[in-house]
């Protein structure tokens, strides 16, 4: 038997824009899911914001601002890292990804296709979060070339790393519940030491921040403080500085090591082989 | 006839326990082939490594002429496999998931034959988490044939319906095999496997213990059948290789004994004793 079946098999990317679509569709589909992805974020910022809007010190600069900047950058940590962690696992454990392994799909579809539904619901939650912060704490929005292409590149390092460790997350972990407690857990947690919450970042103890730039979310919303606030505030940062070097670095570094973790973690189903 | 199925001693190890321990199995193109066989008795772990889903620990397996431990696009494109619990897609409608599965295969079948093919074009339009257990599992067959496969690998396809959603798939997977589909079906379900299968297998402890078709497995057809009559000396029951003989003489002055029956082991019966041997 070696003669093969008529017609070529599919590509691999068109394949991937075929999955996409399909997890778009999915996505979309889930109401909650979709209310909470993108509700939650907003919500958050517009609650704390009108707690902690207090102008800063020798600036026309207002907390609410810092605050609304950060958050941007942390929104987009939930539609990648929480939201692939999340997928994964519920795709495993509902038998999808063991259903597909048995199909001439290539595993690269699959990403393809999670990596397009990170994406557009990534720029979903920018353009909304954008849109609450500049209604309600006067966000500026970017409209100098150097500052979006400066947007352009965190968000891309950004939504990379977070994909890739969601992709680890979502494989180590064995249950979807498990999965929703570590991922909310990190992301919380790091959301807080990173100064997302406390606003500016300089309010919280030196330690909490030095274990936060060891993680990619202080580098994320520090990227994204760079883009919708000016220059001056730059002063309220730890290093005193917009530090871009570093955050490339930092979060290029993640994205390597994400991609190692996900290809050493990634298993089809729950049982063993 | 070309062979679809190969395996020589294959043998299964995990931690602590082993769960197929030298099997052999022929599975010729065109059969329609039923493994049966008790929960844990290696059913399951032998059809998932079949399918590539498992790595063996040796023996060697023949599958469409490929080795599933390093199997290609090319070989997956011709295999269905409908898995044992799937509950994925569950947004999606019925015709979405079966035209968006069709993608995957270079020569897949029509999406809309598929779906009636399996029953469920009124529910074309329904998203498949509104569907009740019967129904998924006719979408997981849908899914499992959309690319017209060679081999269909079927594991436990009928656990949970009801008796005639049961005759309903019945149907279905003799229409396949009408249409020249190697089928590999794992059950519980003796009649099942006595209503589809040219061929079944009994495997136990993770052995094939019997082998041959519902009519002779177990050398069913040639085992002693037990006659019961009765007279007016009370009941009577005689285990015999020939009864046509022996009722012969019960009658021959003319009597007509009350009660009388001829009993041959059930495919059950045939089952239970095997399975019982070999535990």
């Amino acid at each position: 038997m070696t003669t093969l079946t008529q017609g070529k098999l599919p590509g691999t990317l068109s394949l991937g824009l075929i999955r996409g679509a399909a997890e778009l569709r999915q996505f979309f589909r889930i109401r909650e899911q979709v209310v909470f992805t993108f509700a939650f974020p907003s919500l958050l910022m517009v609650l704390l914001g009108s707690m902690l809007n207090s102008s800063m010190p020798g600036t026309a600069i207002t907390t609410g601002q810092v605050l609304a900047a950060g958050m941007i950058g942390s929104g987009i940590v939930s539609t990648s890292f929480n939201s692939i962690g999340i997928g994964l696992a519920s795709d495993r454990e509902a038998g999808a990804l063991k259903r597909l392994r048995g199909t001439p799909m290539p595993a690269a579809s699959y990403f393809i296709g999670k990596i397009i539904l990170v994406g557009v619901s990534s720029v979903a939650q920018v353009v909304l979060m954008s849109i609450v912060g500049s209604l309600l704490f006067d966000l500026s929005l970017p409209t100098d070339p150097m500052k979006l292409l400066t947007a352009l590149w965190v968000f891309l390092l950004a939504i990379t790393c977070c994909t890739l460790l969601g992709i680890a997350l979502g494989s180590v972990t064995k249950s979807v519940s498990g999965t929703v407690a570590v991922a909310n857990l990190l992301y919380i947690a790091l959301q807080f030491i990173s100064g997302v919450f406390v606003t500016p970042i300089t309010n919280l103890p030196r330690v909490m921040v030095d274990i936060a730039s060891f993680f990619p979310v202080k580098w994320i919303c520090q990227g994204f403080r760079s883009v919708f606030l000016p220059a001056e505030a730059s002063a309220q940062e730890m290093a005193g500085t917009w530090e871009l070097p570093m955050v490339a670095l930092v979060l290029g570094a993640w994205c390597v090591a994400g991609l190692l973790l996900a290809k050493l973690t990634f298993r089809w189903s729950n049982e063993s082989k | 006839m070309k062979t679809a199925v190969k395996v020589r001693g294959l043998r299964k190890e995990y931690p602590g326990h082993l769960a197929v321990e030298g099997l052999d199995l022929d599975i010729e193109q065109g059969e329609v082939f039923a493994l049966l066989g008790p929960n844990g008795a290696g059913k399951t772990t032998t059809v998932e490594i079949l399918e590539g889903h498992r790595r063996r620990t040796s023996g060697e397996v023949d599958v469409l002429g490929e080795d599933p431990g390093k199997a290609s696009r090319a070989w997956r494109a011709k295999l269905g496999i409908v898995l044992q619990t799937a509950n994925d897609a569950a947004e999606l409608t019925v015709a979405e998931t079966v035209r968006h599965f069709a993608r995957y295969y270079p020569d897949p079948r029509d999406v809309d034959e598929v779906i009636e093919k399996v029953g469920l074009t009124e529910k074309a339009g329904a998203r498949v988490k509104s569907l009740s257990g019967g129904q998924r599992r006719r979408v997981d067959v849908a899914l499992g044939i959309i690319g017209r496969p060679e081999l269909v690998f079927l594991d436990e396809p009928t656990t949970g319906f009801d008796p005639a959603a049961r005759r309903q798939f019945w149907g279905l997977i003799q229409s396949l095999a009408h249409e020249g589909t190697t089928i590999l079906l794992t059950t519980h379900y003796l009649d099942e496997a006595e209503a589809l299968a040219d061929r079944v297998a009994v495997i136990a402890r993770g052995r094939i213990v019997a082998e041959g078709t519902p009519q002779t497995l177990g050398g069913r057809a040639t085992a002693e059948a037990t006659v019961r009559w009765a007279d007016e000396l009370g009941e009577h029951q005689e285990r015999t290789h020939f009864p046509a003989k022996l009722i012969r003489e019960l009658s021959a002055d003319g009597r007509e004994p009350s009660e009388l029956t001829v009993h041959r082991p059930t495919l059950e019966e045939t089952y239970l004793d095997l399975i019982g041997e070999a535990r």
